[in-house]
């Protein structure tokens, strides 16, 4: 099932590929080809090997129960928030907030997990930042 | 000889304090990448890229210290084989098979020296073959206009699915979406922007960095994260031994390494193949051989010196087409190609003609990483074992932020970073689907370039699709390509069976797919 869900997806890409590629507007500038020609091959690409995996689907892969999907999904969360908090925060706290997160989400104890994140990005401020000079997300606070 | 004067010229490069120091933290590096389970020799050089990249170091320098973790991850990989029966990344699946017995019967520490061992005599070998092939395929690839290009880019993707694919039509549509993906951005030869959805972001197009770094490293966080693996800290680890090897028993394994080298070799050239296939096929073939006293399986010293011959020999030999013609053949090499176009170093034949020094003085770091590995890895191999003990709890947490931290460091921005977390979602997805990665990122990297040479062909034949198949050259290189995916539609039924008995004597996590 899944696989067939993931050809009809593909077809559906290629459809929209052979959309997305008709609408491109042509520069004065010419070559034989154009700009379309080449994503409309990868769109009828797309599409054969979409409709021959909802064919011939593969056995149905082992998708995690719901505890760990919610692991998953909490832990691509807090990777998205660090991302928009880190211009804003700086970098040595959002890190060491979404290190500890993750390393919970892990199976580490909560005090575990607090000196993980703590360890891990202090470890990295001052390897990257301190030693090899690289520029990190620089908060309120300064680092 | 033109080729040793060059090779010459290229230890006059790598022999500087500077490049000495980075190929030594290099090899540490990468020995320890391999080591740890969860990270390989495809993610830990692709988390690494970026981080190079932002630190600006020049070209060579940054080659060498790259392609010293890539070499150096190849040796690490048997150090968790052997004492915890969990590979450090795939090529080394084959290693457990003996080696975990032999380290059971209070041999880790001859298995471990003679999988080191073996690991020099695969990669010094294989470096040498790269020294003299290379050159010759570069004097062919001399020959290639855009047309043959072009076929030699379909060739790549209807291959890289190789005898170890399960559906063909899996690595087909994995290498559409790599191809589309590059599509985005703005069209280099007429400038109009194509699929940006009137972003601005999306003009420079999907850079390849983000892509590498969230399919191979956020994914494979992800992955853990779901199985909430806590790494192989549960077990202790056994007691060495033994660390230095006797002659005899050198001698005995001695033939093994030689088979695994050349095997290994062969196998890293072809396309599609990679090292995994380099170590399966060593292993395989030395047991049909040798096996005589039915030891293999139960800690026959051969069965550990030739899959680790096998792999490292693969490393070489995967380098050759990925120098001479700028197309890998396996994950790990698409990763170094990555990290040549990061550079601004285009590989190809222009290279070894237009920048020999780079070309040189990468292969001479080679050899020379390839000593410091194998004094690394034969008296300090404890060191490395102490370090295996850091738990996937810490590990892992410290993988995604060093990822972010490389991504972050490029741009600054947090666009990347989102796009790289959406990179990692779709990875876990694909893996989940059994859909592999390889071709995905093959695809981002090629995509433009396999485009324009269509367009230059069709620009110099004035539109004539006829002139993809006019010269004998290209037409060689087209039916390569259709055989090259029609073939393990009908072979790979049989090799599958032989691998899947391999893989039920083994249950641990692996790495990223090479």
């Amino acid at each position: 099932m899944s696989d067939r869900l993931f050809g009809l997806a593909a077809l559906l890409l290629a459809g929209l590929m052979t959309w997305g590629a008709s609408v491109i507007e042509e520069s004065f500038i010419q070559d034989p080809l154009g700009p379309k020609a080449f994503p409309w091959v990868i769109a009828a690409v797309l599409a054969i090997t979409g409709i021959a995996m909802m064919l011939k689907p593969d056995d149905e892969p082992e998708w995690p129960a719901r505890a760990k999907l919610l692991r998953i999904v909490w832990s691509v969360t807090a990777m998205v928030l660090y991302a928009e908090l880190l211009p804003i925060v700086g970098f040595v706290v959002t890190t060491a907030a979404i290190a500890a997160f993750l390393s919970w989400q892990l199976g580490a104890t909560v005090r575990q997990a607090a000196m993980g994140g703590v360890a891990i990005s202090g470890g990295i401020y001052l390897v990257f930042h301190v030693v090899l000079g690289l520029s990190l997300a620089r908060g309120p606070l300064g680092f | 000889m033109d080729t040793l004067s060059s090779l010459a010229d290229g230890f006059a490069i790598a022999l500087t304090w500077q490049n000495l120091a980075l190929a030594l933290l290099g090899c540490f590096l990468g020995t320890l990448i391999g080591a740890l389970p969860g990270l390989g020799p495809s993610n830990g050089v692709a988390i690494l890229i970026p981080l190079v990249f932002s630190i600006g170091l020049p070209a060579t320098p940054a080659l060498i210290l790259l392609t010293s973790v890539y070499y150096g991850a190849m040796y690490g990989g048997r150090i968790s084989s052997i004492l915890l029966n969990i590979p450090g990344d795939e090529p080394a699946m084959m290693t457990t098979l003996d080696g975990y017995p032999m380290a059971q019967k209070g041999r880790a520490g001859e298995a471990l020296s003679i999988s080191g061992l073996a690991s020099f005599v695969g990669a010094f070998f294989a470096t040498w073959g790269l020294v003299f092939l290379a050159p010759q395929l570069v004097k062919v690839a001399l020959l290639f206009g855009p047309v043959e290009y072009f076929a030699l880019f379909t060739l790549a993707f209807a291959t890289l699915g190789g005898l170890s694919s399960k559906n063909q039509a899996k690595s087909a549509i994995a290498a559409a979406l790599g191809l589309a993906i590059a599509m985005i951005g703005v069209d280099g030869q007429t400038g109009v922007p194509r699929f940006t959805f009137s972003n601005v972001h999306f003009y420079d197009g999907i850079d390849f960095l983000v892509a590498i770094v969230g399919f191979f490293a956020v994914s494979e966080v992800l992955v853990f994260i779901e199985n909430h693996a806590t790494g192989p800290s549960a077990k202790p680890a056994p007691k060495l031994g033994r660390i230095i090897p006797s002659l005899s028993l050198i001698k005995e394994t001695s033939g093994a390494m030689g088979r695994g080298t050349i095997l290994g070799f062969i196998a890293g050239i072809l396309p599609g193949a990679g090292a995994s296939l380099g170590s399966f096929i060593a292993y395989a073939f030395e047991k049909k051989i040798s096996n005589k006293g039915d030891t293999f399986g139960k800690g026959d010293p051969r069965g550990v010196a030739a899959p680790e011959a096998g792999n490292n020999a693969a490393a070489g030999g995967a380098l050759v087409p990925m120098l001479a013609l700028g197309v890998p053949g396996s994950g790990t090499t698409a990763v170094l190609l990555a990290m040549l176009l990061a550079l601004d170093i285009t590989p190809g034949p222009l290279l070894f003609t237009k920048n020999p020094d780079v070309v040189w003085g990468l292969i001479a770091a080679l050899f020379i990483g390839n000593f410091m590995l194998l004094v690394m890895n034969i008296p300090m191999v404890g060191l490395f074992v102490r370090l295996l003990a850091i738990p996937a709890k810490y590990l892992m947490p410290a993988v995604a932020m060093i990822s972010f931290v490389g991504i972050y460091g490029i741009s600054g921005s947090t666009f990347d970073l989102e796009v790289m977390i959406a990179f990692g979602v779709a990875g876990w997805v694909l893996r989940k689907l059994d859909v592999p990665l390889v071709p995905v990122i093959l695809g981002i990297l090629l995509g433009n370039q396999m485009e324009n040479n269509l367009r230059r062909a069709m620009t110099i034949s004035d539109g004539n699709l006829w002139a993809l198949v006019e010269s004998p050259l290209a037409v060689g290189l087209w039916i390569m390509a259709i055989v090259g995916f029609i073939l393990p539609l009908v072979v790979g039924r049989f090799v599958r069976i032989g691998a899947l008995k391999k893989s039920k004597i083994d249950a641990g996590d692996v790495g990223t797919p090479d």
